[in-house]
């Protein structure tokens, strides 16, 4: 595998997003390849990148059309990318865009390739909708015969109720059949993860994502795209009160989470750009910072008695052992913010020595953190989350972050369905 | 009181739309118009420019102030170094993806042939459909005479051409000009562009203005947003009408305003005075006194930083029947009196450094019209007294130019017979009158003390109108 001598540094060069738009307003006719194309050919166009053979482009979508099979190289070939660029799809739920990323950058330490592009791309406006189960077997039925007459046959079969009930995709888990937000809540309740406190969390990523907007720090990681110029779900004004005002959203009897407090079904893509140094330098562009190193983890939430969105708590410890370095050792923490509950819960775990002990096999408990570093550009709850698209967000966001300061060291930590995590570690 | 144009009124009531629509008679809507709060500037925009145009700089220094997004054109990739310098916001503009847009800019100072006018076409033909309703479109040139060569000459001439197509054919509301920066101006185009990619420039369509060596330097402290702060501005005939809207506008963005007219109008001049926080003047302009009164006045105050020349009126009948009284009240308000009061203004150097002078002609100065050789004798006047004066202001570090509405919804319009009217109001590429604000707002743009390379200009505030174009 190892083509160089040696592991090599990944640079993180640069981030394009288009604006996040909520599920059907202003993307509502926008496909995830038209989103995706977008973001690719603005990163194209920031760094120069026309004609320009990369090792690989690599994203994916969590909700995917079948005729999208391979959506991320359909997505170069409507690019200024030379077309000789191989590119493929990944899905690992939310953690997909992350987990790209990943992918590339272990290709470019191991020496395969010297630079590529991570991202990812969710539309939840324009889902493929499946036909009824049962219409579609009377179809394929029908598709099998060999004649005429055995294909009008299979076809007889149908009745008006098949067409009447399509298959809608849904937001849920398919063991457990409970929605992600029913999921969360069992987790705010298990960690008595107070409303008021998940309200707080969800104003500060709406307020300090209007600050970064205000003060121009997405104006070269973003294209504008069908008119929006920022993300429509950014509420600059939201007050405590307002969001006080909310029912809850899962469980109307004593239930925490509501839709203030949990990102709400959202369109958007999000791409960066990933090297050697050697490549940036000769291509003359800076480096924002590097990819250090990360962690994918997942936990048994059907019968382990363990929340679905928790798989993090366990990954960064994971990670930072390996590291050789603590919880407190960061300038900056990414934690995507799925729900302002699963942000709390995984500080929660990591500051308890009955759940160290217990479930992450730690003498001493990760402990807390400056909550002054978290997400201190906004993060999902202000932006929006398209499903894969989130993960190159967060990454681009926390490489200027890191190159703003100059130095330091920041954690990206993102939960996805299935009981899953990925996390990472960039350092500048 | 405002006229009301009761067909606009009608043709965007639900009955109206549908009759309209149904028989095909015109569709205007309201213009949208500054308020403020406001956006300031109508974004996004895209932007194009030939190889060699020189105005990127300072569009781009506009639009990261306000700051507005961008999108370029496929042509030029070049935008993403410019616009990363600026922090602006940019992308790719696809017709398919990037939604609508407010503004159109194309840079074509570099165009130096007419065969590289295609590049023009070109960028209209990709994105004229993407101009939302009440957008701009706005193309930068060379001013011909100043091109290295004749190619250069004769392909900027030719943008005047494609920029008044595209005012008649973009239709919505959108406003179409050519602004010509002369080489060494470029620092001096700030404030035209932002007034001619804003709202206030709502009413202004088809024209063509001159930006050329600046009179004087830019003043420091110098906020867009309240660009007349701590100025004095006389305003001739300010009781009511244009005048009045004049006024506020200026008083809006922070000007000491001194509101004068006739005797006759006093009621109506004090009560505009106390609401707008200015002071009143009241005199006939043509009085043999009245220059040296204006200019005693303005030496009170320290001197005058924009003097306006509104007061106007009509005597109108054709030139056998008219009676050489008509013929010389309206030469003398509209032309001569505003000769002696710039003349006494400049002699008595009342007029501050970086002043302003800026004249109220009339579409029909260039048009003329049936029954007003005595008004558009004197509106015509008017360009020539600016023509005039311009490098005797220049050498002052002073400006003058003038605006000339075409109809305008106020009592003087209101006078006129039905028929006439309606025809006046339709004959427009917004088929609809402006309202005085939109020339108070012109002025304003002329006044603003950024306007330093503004000198000379005739602009008319008609809607593009086919009158005299
Ligand atoms: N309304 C239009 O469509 C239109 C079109 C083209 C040009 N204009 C020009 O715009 C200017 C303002 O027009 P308006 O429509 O507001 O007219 P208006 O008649 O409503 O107002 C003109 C004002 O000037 C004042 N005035 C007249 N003679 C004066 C004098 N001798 N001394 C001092 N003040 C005097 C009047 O009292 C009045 O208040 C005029 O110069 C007019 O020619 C108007």
């Amino acid at each position: 595998m190892l083509t160089a001598n040696s592991l090599r540094r990944v640079a993180i060069i640069g981030g394009c997003r288009i604006p996040f738009a909520r599920a059907n307003t202003a993307y509502a006719e926008a496909s995830n390849q038209d989103m995706l194309t977008a973001a690719l050919q603005g990163l194209v166009d920031r760094h120069k990148l026309h004609g320009e053979r990369l090792g690989e482009v690599v994203a994916g979508a969590v909700l995917k059309h079948s005729r999208d099979f391979n959506l991320t190289r359909e997505s170069v070939l409507s690019t200024t990318l030379d077309h000789a660029t191989p590119a493929y799809d990944v899905q690992q739920a939310c953690g997909t865009g992350l987990e790209a990323a990943l992918l590339v950058a272990n290709k470019i330490a191991l020496g395969q390739i010297e630079v590529g592009i991570a991202g990812g791309v969710d539309t939840t406006s324009d889902a493929p909708i499946a036909i009824n189960e049962r219409l579609r077997k009377v179809l394929m039925k029908a598709n099998r015969g060999k004649t005429t007459g055995q294909k009008l046959a299979a076809l007889a079969a149908i009745r008006p109720r098949m067409l009447m009930k399509p298959e809608l995709p849904r937001n849920s888990e398919p063991r457990t059949k409970l929605s992600m937000g029913e999921h969360c809540e069992l987790m705010a309740k298990r960690w008595n993860i107070a409303r008021a406190a998940q309200d707080e969390l969800a104003c500060a990523s709406h307020r300090n994502l209007a600050a970064t907007y205000a003060r121009g720090f997405f104006t070269d990681l973003m294209v504008p795209f069908r008119g929006l110029t920022r993300d429509n779900n950014l509420r600059p004004d939201l007050s405590m009160e307002k969001l006080a005002a909310l029912k809850p959203a899962f469980d109307k009897h004593g239930g925490t989470l509501t839709a203030g407090n949990s990102t709400p079904l959202t369109d958007g893509a999000a791409v960066v750009l990933l090297a050697t140094e050697d490549w940036a330098r000769a291509h003359n562009l800076p480096i924002l910072a590097y990819l250090r190193a990360g962690e994918t983890a997942a936990v048994d939430f059907v019968n382990g008695d363990e929340g679905l969105l928790m798989a993090p708590a366990y990954a960064v410890p994971r990670l930072l052992e390996k590291l050789g370095i603590m919880l407190q050792d960061f300038d900056f923490y990414e934690i995507h913010e799925a729900f302002a509950a699963q942000v709390l819960c995984t500080l929660a775990a990591w500051e308890d020595a009955g759940y160290a002990r217990d479930r992450l096999k730690l003498d001493t408990p990760p402990g807390p953190i400056d909550r002054t570093k978290l997400n201190v550009a906004g993060s999902s709850l202000g932006t929006g989350h398209p499903f894969a698209a989130t993960g190159g967000r967060i990454l681009a966001t926390l490489a200027k972050l890191l190159a703003e300061k100059g130095k330091g060291r920041g954690l990206i930590s993102i939960c996805a369905a299935g009981g899953q995590g990925v996390v990472a570690v960039v350092e500048r | 009181m405002m006229a009301r144009d009761r067909y606009l009124a009608f043709a965007n009531s639900p009955f109206g739309k549908k009759l309209t629509g149904a028989i095909g008679l015109p569709q205007p809507t309201p213009l949208e118009r500054f308020a403020p709060g406001r956006p300031d500037l109508l974004g996004p925009v895209i932007v194009g420019a030939a190889q060699g145009g020189r105005l990127a700089a300072p569009l781009a220094e506009l639009l990261a102030a306000a700051p507005v997004a961008t999108l370029f054109h496929g042509e030029y990739a070049g935008w993403t170094d410019i616009a990363a310098q600026h922090r602006l916001m940019t992308g790719r503009f696809d017709a398919k993806s990037s939604g609508t847009v407010g503004s159109a800019v194309f840079d074509a100072t570099g165009i130096a042939d007419p065969d590289d006018l295609a590049a023009i076409y070109r960028f209209f033909h990709d994105t004229i459909r993407s101009i939302a309703r009440n957008g701009r479109i706005l193309v930068l040139g060379t001013p011909p005479e100043d091109a290295p060569n004749l190619a250069g000459r004769i392909a900027q001439r030719a943008l005047e051409g494609i920029v008044r197509s595209l005012g008649k054919e973009a239709q919505h509301n959108i406003a179409a000009q050519l602004l010509y920066v002369a080489p060494g101006a470029e620092g001096a185009a700030n404030s035209s562009l932002r007034f001619f990619l804003s709202p206030r420039s709502a009413y202004v369509s088809g024209q063509v203005v001159r930006i050329g060596k600046p009179v004087a330097q830019d003043t420091d402290g110098y906020d867009s947003h309240a660009p007349h702060a701590g100025r004095t501005v006389l305003v001739t005939g300010a009781a009511r009408g244009i005048g009045a809207a004049i006024a506020e506008v200026f008083a809006r963005d922070g000007a000491k305003v001194i509101c004068l007219d006739v005797p006759q109008s006093t009621a109506d001049l004090l009560a505009l005075a106390q609401r707008i926080g200015g002071e009143r003047l009241t005199l006939d302009i043509t009085a043999p006194e009245a220059p040296k009164t204006i200019v005693e006045d303005a030496m009170a105050r320290g001197g005058y930083d924009v003097v306006v020349h509104n007061a106007g009126i009509t005597r109108d009948k054709t030139i056998a029947n008219m009676t050489p009284d008509a013929w010389n009240i309206v030469m003398n308000v509209n032309l001569v009196s505003a000769l002696r009061i710039t003349e006494a203004l400049l002699d008595a150097d009342a007029l501050k450094p970086n002043g302003r002078v800026v004249c109220v002609s009339s579409i029909a100065g260039n048009a003329g019209n049936l029954g007003q050789t005595n008004y558009a004798a004197s509106k015509a006047g008017v360009i020539g007294m600016v023509q005039g004066f311009a490098p005797v202001l220049a050498a002052r570090g002073a400006t003058i130019n003038a605006v000339a509405p075409g109809f305008i919804e106020t009592q003087m319009t209101n006078a006129i017979p039905l028929t006439i009217r309606e025809a006046g109001r339709r004959m427009n590429a917004m088929a609809q009158g402006g309202q005085p604000v939109d020339v108070a707002e012109t002025i304003s743009w002329f006044a603003d003390p950024a306007s330093v390379g503004l000198n000379g200009n005739v602009v008319r505030v008609c809607g593009q109108s086919l009158i005299g174009a």
